[in-house]
């Protein structure tokens, strides 16, 4: 909403020497958000003066038609100028800028030599005068709007300021000069005039015939009439200039005339060619089937919700939306209509957003207008028509009402008080809330009636945001924060964090992506046709139609921004997100869950029925994925660089059950989108937790990566269910530890956790398990030594006991226990033995 | 690895003299009589001593020295058998005399030996220096992404007041994200925030608009009064620009307690100013409208780069605040009781405070970052430059 502060004035008797800034101030501590000031014509001086061509002189040697004017600007002698514009005829007035004037822009007129003639002046476009973008040639003047050599700053309220606001849905009385005027006139201290408070004198007749078939979608319906408008009357200067101050462009006067007492009063208000209705109005429901074509050439199916004007042929307008083709006005209309109602703003929003046909009449209904304005607006439609169109006003008023709820608020006098931790006292509570506009009684308990242009104040805390407000939130004392006794972060809290810093200490580099992928990313990551991954929640109004799912993996969106590091250059890069996935939950039988159910507002839900909300949202899991490509360690000065490997992918899981104190199991897995030989299931226990290793080489290629990327996924969430809580302390002993060194050959397919598992149960066994410390394998050979199809696995076994230092007898004992059972379990044959 | 040679008789020599046989005590004996207990030759073999010592230029040279001149063969050493010698009468002095001169040559040697132990150090140390410019980026650096830190760091101002951290579903149903939170169907204000509907708009999900529906959440699972604070991921179907993107993230904190008023809203957000931004920065509030609370307001702080100076007349122009002076924070307000009576709470007894914020618009004014792609792209240049805390 745009308000000129002239017009602001006009109701408001702002003190003159209030700068925009400092009104913009006030009404932003009010609560109105002033975006921005507009300082028309700060920058424009004269001598601009109106002007009427007397002659005109064609220049036509030149490539373009010239004019060489004689304009009479009030002096003994006109003024010479030449002008390159057509658009105006002698006899025309027009606004003329003198030599030594500035025209917005800092453009600085002088007399000069042009096309061979001295031009002294110039006639000036709406452009060049800032009046707006509207139509190019000259701007040429209504027939005695002025006379030559009268002042045009003045004559066209040339300079001015222009608050721009945004209306919150609460305050819709604000996208009105009305409204703002009241609340500028509060937040000085000064008296308020209301543009509305004349209410016409109740009409006998009845005018236009209409009904109202459904109550609940309009509760008010006035029509006026008038006849014999003058089609060819312009809208008057002062109100074109308001218009386009406001951003509207100047139509018609009939147009002109209900959009001006729009912005006056917040009142939308419709105008028909009378010629055009057929029979009685009558406002209803859409019928199913039913179309229009509106006003801007679409044509539109409704909805049995959309609210319509309709006459014998027909919908004519989407009530409170947009008026129809059928019955607009036109050049020739001289019998017009006029509405003024009340619409449900519940039913105008929905209609608007369900034909995405936002207009400024919408916008005022679904914020909620005062339903006591009907009549006014449309008594001063008629009027301004009569006068400035020379129309006849039709006697009579169509003046349909439908209760509307009538509300009466009570509140404790001090409940302002109690909100804002400050005392206002009562004088004050009642002085604001009658500032606002509302009826209040009572002493220490107040019933407070509130305006009728007051829709959004419904309950005691409306009331006391308002005195608040206009009290001054900046008066509100700071008290300091209580001190409460909070337990801190949560186990799963904590452990989130230090996974986090866990894996960026081992040098991995967190992103966060968006969630959304496509069909084509399965395909990209071979999933299988049946895979689970592929069951994904699709969103109804994507941002490209490109990506319209949510993710059950974390993949594709680090492939893609490890995608993007390469294509800047950097190859060697390890990332990490972690974040949700989504998973839509199925019934037993494989269906859908029911959508959630639609609680009530007025009362807590039951615990059935959080559960049922609860039941059809999707499993969120927390993952934690990790992306490697390029090199793990650089090559440098010191040497080769290592790649990046599938080890390295395993690594990072083991870094995050690390934090977690939980112990890692490794088994070869096949599973999309990695390597099928390359590829480790990772479990806790029993529990499956991820994947990690070498991607697929055709994951690779679909993606784009580096050779070779490597991965790992890991659900987060069965980490910490199986995370340990409190760690028992460890028993250090002194006692000197005993080493054995055993290399096993086995053949080249048994995985070397097998191996590993075989010695430490065959350590048990023997009755030594309490005496390993630990089992390491340091060295893998194949070739020669070890024989075709096999491999050498060398393993440090290190011995301690806690109370005795161990005897070699001891030691080799444990050691040949657990190289019998990698023998019978593995195949294993001791190197050498 | 540096050797620093160890002198066996410098340790050993002391122990070995014991064992070494001495003469004979003899009554008649006069020290002057005995040459090597002359105080001349005493003090002329002292002085050979200590000049040799001097004369010593390598540890090893300074070794045959010892030997000479210290050893159990040398003079002094010889000299000393002979005192066990003399009567009685005569062993003090003649003690006293050699016992002198070997503690001179004795020092003189400990000395020498620690100014050429010095030099060779110097020596070997200068010959193992490396250059030490080498670059070593061997082990590539890691990094959490600044959003992720920043809004621990909100967070933890409000957990060390006592706060819990909330966390709750990002797909949510309608009910929490909008109908608990007092946004009726069709309402504009549902409308100001673009809504990414899950499946259909008439399915009940949506990705969350805001961390509101936390706070019903809360509400519903934690006993009164509640403290808490959640931060997380938030979506609107706004395309990604400089300043737009569809996932963002917010933070807020709510209180719902007895008797909590608008001044202890203030209260928490001046706690809130100084434990992100400092001390002594002035905030501002100004109503607004946000459907779960009522009152509402929205929260600038003073600029804490400027501190308010960039807004004064002649001020240098300030980029964090462009030169307003303020920085617009975040939204606040009384929790609506309409939202207390959706959770079940009495809100004749209770009432409570909601604050919150932007984490990347905190993130982009706190640290000056320019364009929203950069939080959004992963580059690693960017995420590296903030490291592991903010
Ligand atoms: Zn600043």
């Amino acid at each position: 909403m745009r308000v000129p502060i002239s017009w602001l004035r006009e109701y408001a008797e702002l003190p003159a020497e209030a700068t925009p800034r400092e009104i913009a101030r006030r009404l932003i501590a009010a609560g109105l958000e002033v975006e921005t000031i507009d300082e028309l014509g700060a920058d424009l001086t004269g001598p601009l003066v109106v002007g009427r061509v007397l002659a005109v002189e064609e220049l036509t040697e030149f490539k373009k038609p010239i004019r060489y004017c004689q304009v009479d600007i009030g002096n003994p002698e006109p003024q010479n100028i030449v002008c390159g514009a057509t658009n105006f005829a002698e006899g025309d007035l027009v606004v003329v800028v003198l030599p030594g004037g500035v025209l917005p822009g800092g453009f600085e007129i002088s007399a000069r030599k042009t096309y061979g003639k001295v031009s002294e002046g110039m006639i000036c476009s709406e452009r060049e005068l800032g009046m707006g973008e509207g139509h190019e040639g000259i701007l040429v003047l209504p027939e005695s709007s002025g006379v030559p050599g009268q002042d045009a700053i003045e004559l066209l309220r040339l300079r001015d300021d222009v608050l721009d606001l945004a209306i919150t849905p609460d305050r819709g009385y604000t996208a009105s000069v009305r409204g703002v005027a009241r609340e500028a006139a509060t937040a000085f201290g000064v008296p308020f005039h209301d543009p509305a408070a004349d209410v016409p004198p109740a009409e006998t007749a009845e005018s236009y015939p209409a009904s109202i078939a459904d109550p609940a979608a309009c509760s008010r319906y006035v029509l006026r009439e008038v006849r014999d408008l003058d089609p060819a009357a312009p809208s008057p200067i002062w109100m074109v200039r308001r218009l386009q101050k406001c951003g509207v462009r100047s139509i018609s006067l009939a147009v002109d005339i209900t959009n001006y007492l729009m912005l006056e009063l917040g009142q939308p208000l419709h105008a028909w060619d009378r010629g055009k209705l057929s029979g009685p109005i009558v406002v209803r429901r859409a019928e199913r089937g039913e179309r229009m074509e509106t006003l801007d050439h679409v044509v539109r199916d409704l909805d049995p919700e959309d609210v319509l004007i309709t006459d014998e042929s027909g919908p004519v307008n989407i009530a409170g939306v947009m008026g129809g083709l059928t019955t607009e006005i036109d050049e020739k209309s001289t019998d017009i209509v006029i509405e003024a109602a009340h619409f449900s703003p519940e039913a105008i929003g929905r209609t608007a957003r369900r034909h995405k046909l936002h207009s400024d009449s919408s916008y005022r209904f679904e914020r909620g207008i005062d339903h006591e304005l009907q009549r006014q607006a449309a008594a001063t439609a008629v009027r301004l028509l009569a006068e400035l169109g020379g129309a006849r006003i039709v006697l009579g008023e169509t003046n349909l009402r439908a209760p509307v709820e009538a509300v009466t608020i009570t509140i404790r006098a001090d409940h302002p008080d109690r909100v804002a931790g400050m005392s206002y006292g009562r004088d004050t509570v009642v002085r604001r809330l009658r500032d606002v506009g509302c009826g209040v009684s009572g002493e220490d308990v107040l019933t407070v009636t509130p305006p009728s242009w007051r829709p959004d104040l419904r309950d005691p805390n409306d009331l006391a945001e308002e005195v608040i407000r206009l009290e001054g939130y900046e008066n509100i004392p700071a008290h300091a924060p209580r001190s409460v006794a909070g337990r801190g972060l949560t186990p799963g809290q904590r452990l989130r964090r230090r996974v986090g810093r866990a894996l960026a200490a081992a040098g991995h580099v967190e992103v966060l992506d968006y969630p959304f992928v496509s069909e084509g990313d399965w395909d990209s990551l071979q999933l299988p046709a049946d895979d689970d991954r592929r069951h994904a929640l699709r969103l109804a109004n994507p941002l490209t139609g490109e990506e319209p799912l949510l993710r059950t993996t974390l993949l594709p969106g680090l492939f893609r921004a490890l995608g993007r590091n390469v294509g800047r250059g950097f190859g060697d890069v390890a990332l990490y997100e972690i974040g949700l996935v989504y998973r839509p939950k199925r019934t037993s039988s494989g269906e859908a869950v029911p959508p959630p159910p639609r609680l009530s507002v007025d009362r807590g839900p039951t615990a059935e029925e959080l559960a049922a909300v609860e039941a059809a949202l999707p499993d969120q899991p927390v993952r934690v994925g990790v992306v490697l490509a390029g090199d793990r360690e650089p090559a440098g000065w010191w040497g080769t660089g290592r790649p990046a490997n599938w080890a390295d992918a395993i690594e990072a899981a083991r870094v995050v059950a690390d934090e977690a104190g939980v112990e890692l199991q490794v088994k070869a897995d096949r599973h999309a989108p990695w390597h099928p030989g390359r590829c480790a299931a990772l479990l806790v226990g029993d529990v499956l937790v991820g994947h990690a290793g070498e991607l697929h080489p055709r994951v690779i290629k679909a993606y784009d990566l580096p050779a070779r990327t490597c991965a790992m996924e890991l659900d987060l969430t069965r980490v910490e269910s199986q995370a340990v809580d409190v760690v028992p302390a460890p028993d250090i002993t002194t006692y000197p530890v005993a080493t054995q060194d055993v290399a096993l050959i086995v053949p080249e397919t048994v995985p070397a956790a097998d191996v590993e598992a075989a010695l430490r149960e065959g350590v048990a066994r023997h009755g030594a398990g309490e005496l390993l410390e630990s089992i390491r394998l340091f060295d893998l050979y194949t070739g020669e030594q070890a024989g075709e199809g096999n491999k050498s696995l060398a393993y440090t076994m290190r011995f301690r006991a806690a109370d005795r230092t161990l005897t070699v007898e001891e030691t080799t004992g444990a050691r040949d226990a657990a190289v019998a059972e990698a023998s019978e379990r593995v195949g294993a044959v001791l190197r050498g033995g | 690895m540096v050797v620093f040679p160890v002198d066996p008789i410098a340790v050993f020599g002391h122990w070995l003299e014991l064992f070494e046989p001495m003469s004979a005590p003899n009554k008649s004996y006069d020290p002057v009589e005995v040459t090597s207990l002359h105080p001349d030759e005493v003090a002329r073999v002292r002085a050979d001593a200590l000049a040799a010592i001097e004369a010593a230029s390598s540890l090893d040279e300074l070794k045959q020295v010892r030997l000479a001149h210290a050893g159990d063969r040398s003079p002094l050493a010889l000299a000393n058998r002979e005192i066990g010698a003399l009567p009685p009468h005569a062993k003090a002095e003649a003690g006293k005399r050699v016992g002198g001169a070997r503690r001179d040559v004795s020092e003189a040697l400990k000395r020498r030996q620690a100014e050429l132990e010095d030099e060779r150090d110097q020596r070997v140390l200068v010959e193992e220096a490396v250059d030490v410019t080498l670059p070593w980026d061997r082990a590539p650096r890691g990094a959490r992404h600044p959003l992720t830190t920043i809004a621990e760091r909100m967070t933890d101002v409000f957990v060390s007041m006592g706060f819990e951290i909330a966390e709750g579903p990002e797909v949510e149903a309608e009910w929490f994200n909008f109908d608990a939170l007092n946004f009726p169907p069709a309402h504009p204000a549902r409308e100001m925030q673009d809504t990414f509907f899950v499946e259909s708009e008439e399915s009940g999900l949506v990705l969350r608009t805001h961390t509101s529906p936390m706070q019903i959440r809360a509400l519903l699972s934690r006993e009164l009064p509640v403290y808490v604070v959640c931060a997380g991921k938030t979506f609107r179907t706004d395309e990604l620009d400089a300043t737009h993107s569809p996932v963002f993230h917010q933070m807020e904190g709510l209180v719902v307690d007895e008797g909590i008023t608008m001044a202890d809203l203030r209260g928490a957000i001046d706690a809130f100013v100084v434990g992100m931004f400092g001390e002594g920065l002035r905030t501002r509030f100004r109503p607004y409208f946000f459907p779960f609370t009522e009152p509402s307001g929205e929260v600038d702080m003073e600029c804490f780069v400027c501190r308010g100076a960039s807004a004064e007349p002649g001020g240098e122009p300030c980029r964090t605040c462009r030169s307003e002076g303020w920085i617009e924070l975040g939204g606040c307000g009384m929790v609506n009781p309409r939202v207390l009576i959706a959770c079940g709470v009495d809100p004749e007894r209770y009432s409570g405070w909601a604050f919150g914020l932007g984490v990347e618009r905190t993130l982009m004014f706190r640290h000056g970052v320019e364009d929203m792609h950069d939080m959004v792209e992963g580059d690693v240049r960017f995420t590296r430059a903030f490291g592991m805390e903010i």
